[in-house]
């Protein structure tokens, strides 16, 4: 087994990958950029090394600059997390020229997978069920036309390179397509370097659902189950669960095959994820498969009991797995909540700066993979997602009701989170009866929020009353500071605070 | 202790006295036995008559909210006996307007150039933050008099970007 491992990312994924690292008794070796040395993920390494400036480009993509740590510090594999370096198939071509095991695929697998377009090529001769479109990029804006023309609008324009939703366009009718395409084309090239376009019939109101596949050195693939991600917003998911309320145990099984399938004619190794459109009468599309771990892995930990990134380190060992397909129960519900720096009230614009106070949730059926603390300055530089807060129980209903207590204790401020969008989603009718689709939560978020409910009827007395006595138990806070709207003046002096509160003066 | 407190736009009198076991409270002349504990720094912890609440306080430089449970209530607290609580901040929808920068960013391009004409909620500049481009839009129909950042400028939270009048 490795004795340490070097782990080629930030905030809570490297956090999480530090924590099965030392659950294993491996030692484990942060890089950290310029504003990442207060970071948890360098608080939580056993050795940590600076890579560069803020930028990304700068520090956590630089190839050069994390193989040398590795090499300082001695670390015999890396682990990438997700982002950044994780599909980058040159880094882990660069790992194997260095000696270092790359956690994760083969570099020629990730190369098949990693251009969407190459991807669908191989995709389709081993017979798997794909969205009408093109396989190849796009030359020409009068090419985009004809084939928009022949597969019907409304069409999708993706970059071949992309994720994230980065270089993807809906286009309802042709006078739209010449501008979305060179944006598309434009925002390609300033994402992955790459302006590669294709398109693809849009499916309208698509569910999004993955299924989550590992696959050892030795030839045995297996799939663990479906993640309903259709809540979405600008193409980034933001709740995650499993199972999807649509998957019956017989789509279940026929969606694992046709993974298991993808996975093994890519020569699939290590742990991925195949995505697909499910239609309205629940026909499935491949859309990508994504050759690393998952933000939302942590659902299938908690549906199957089995630790990926265990599991991960093991597979990049050598070893087999230590399962076969039929061994494999899922069990119960689970909920992922991303966690985001972003302002519900201002367009969930991101919202970076110091975190003033953070209450974190805990109890029964609750985990939390979390990148921060209280007094942490998030960095304005990367991904706005702070933590996941993820529940179990043993079906859809108690997992939602534990996700709902558990939003109901966490409570951040000094920067915005959108921990209230969750407390929307789940009061809602269509999540409660699971009718999602990726239009979703623009759907939600276009009504105007229901206006509180008649149990808290008594609370603006409440919050009254507490406004006075914070001003008369903490004078001194900034709250008491700003003399115009926010209370008396700063209270300098002892005996006028006293005569104040005894209301002499 | 007298303050006015406005709690969503309505204007509360709340009178607090410091009782042997707690507080006398009344609010808008209705008198409830309130005990207080700050546990910690913007939380505190009510029992009103009974009934055990806990309030979170989330101030920025600009504005106080206050969270019971998980409703968020936008809060003014006055001393009614201060002269400078008195004085309205009423907000002048004519005239100039500034464009502030939401949060902090980077400036990545000018939409609208100074004596551009502009309609309300037309994007000004794009500034990225979090890998995330935002236009931010011009609160009003109008020209644009001034732009006081550039193309690649670093912003704050707060800072005036440009003004429209």
């Amino acid at each position: 087994m490795f004795q340490k491992i070097l782990i080629a990312n930030r905030g809570e994924i490297a956090v999480r990958v530090m924590r099965a690292c030392r659950e294993m008794g491996i030692a484990t070796v942060a890089v950290y950029s310029e504003v990442d040395r207060a970071s948890l993920h360098v608080r939580k390494a056993d050795e940590a090394y600076p890579i560069g400036p803020a930028p990304a480009s700068e520090s956590y993509l630089r190839v050069d600059k994390i193989l040398d740590v590795a090499k300082r510090s001695g670390a015999q594999a890396i682990h990438p997390g997700y982002g950044f370096l994780s599909e980058n198939a040159r880094f882990a071509q660069a790992c194997a020229d260095a000696g270092v095991k790359f956690i994760g695929p083969t570099p020629e697998s990730m190369e098949m997978m990693g251009s969407k377009t190459r991807a669908r090529q191989h995709m389709e001769q081993a017979g798997i069920p794909f969205v009408p479109g093109t396989a190849r990029g796009l030359t020409s804006a009068e090419e985009a036309e004809k084939v928009a023309a022949q597969v019907g609008y409304p069409v999708m324009l993706k970059a071949a390179a992309g994720g994230g939703g980065k270089g993807m366009r809906l286009v309802h009718t042709r006078t739209e397509l010449r501008s979305a395409l060179e944006s598309a084309q434009s925002e390609a090239q300033r994402s992955f370097g790459d302006s590669e376009v294709y398109i693809e019939k849009a499916i309208v109101n698509p569910r999004h659902i993955e299924m989550q596949v590992l696959a050892d050195e030795h030839g045995n693939t297996v799939w663990l189950g479906e993640r309903e991600c259709s809540i979405q917003r600008r193409h980034q998911k933001v709740l995650e669960e499993s199972p999807s309320s649509i998957v019956d145990p017989e789509m279940r099984r026929r969606m694992g095959e046709v993974a298991v399938r993808v996975a093994k004619a890519a020569n699939y190794t290590n742990a991925g994820t195949v995505e697909f459109l499910v239609d309205q009468q629940k026909n499935f599309y491949f859309l990508e498969m994504n050759t690393r771990l998952q933000v939302e892995h942590p659902v299938t930990e908690l549906t199957t009991g089995l630790d990926l990134v265990h599991l991960q380190i093991r597979i990049a060992n050598g070893e087999k797995l230590p399962f076969s397909q039929s061994e494999i129960n899922i069990r119960g519900h689970a909920i992922e909540c991303r966690i985001y720096a972003e302002d519900p009230d201002n367009n969930y614009f991101p919202s970076p700066g110091k975190i003033t106070l953070l209450l974190a949730p805990s109890g029964p059926g609750i985990r939390r993979d979390s990148g921060m603390y209280e007094g942490w300055n998030v960095p304005m530089d990367y991904d706005p997602l702070l933590a996941k807060l993820i529940s179990y129980g043993t079906d859809r209903q108690q997992a939602t009701m534990r996700l709902e207590r558990a939003l109901y204790e966490y409570f951040v401020t000094g920067i915005k989170t959108n921990i209230s969008l969750f407390q929307r989603i789940i009061r809602d009718a269509d999540f409660q009866a699971g009718k999602l689709d990726t239009g979703y939560l623009d759907r939600l978020l276009a009504r105007k929020p229901d206006s509180g409910d008649g149990a808290h009827a008594a609370e603006p007395r409440i919050a009254a009353i507490a406004a006075g006595m914070f001003a008369v138990l903490d004078p001194g806070s900034a709250a008491a500071r700003d003399g115009n709207a926010c209370g008396p003046a700063p209270v300098t002096s002892n005996w006028k605070q006293k005569g104040r509160q005894e209301a002499l003066r | 202790m007298v303050y006015d407190v406005i709690v969503g736009g309505k204007t509360h009198r709340l009178e607090l006295e410091r009782t042997e076991d707690g507080w006398n409270c009344r609010l808008d002349g209705t008198q409830v036995h309130v005990d207080a504990v700050l546990p910690r720094r913007d939380v505190l912890s009510l029992l009103v008559d009974g009934r055990a609440y806990e309030v979170k306080r989330e101030q920025s430089a600009t504005d106080l909210h206050l969270w019971v449970g998980s409703t968020r209530y936008g809060v003014e607290l006055r001393d009614p006996r201060s002269l400078r609580s008195r004085k309205g901040s009423a907000l002048d929808e004519k005239g100039p307007r500034k464009i502030v920068a939401p949060m902090p960013g980077r400036v990545i391009r000018l939409l609208a150039a100074e004596q551009a004409e502009v309609e309300a909620g037309q994007g000004v500049l794009v500034v990225e933050a979090m890998k995330m481009q935002n236009e931010i839009k011009s609160p009003k129909k109008g020209i644009v008099k001034k732009i006081v950042t550039a193309a690649g400028a670093a912003v704050n939270a707060g800072d005036v970007l440009a003004i429209v009048e």
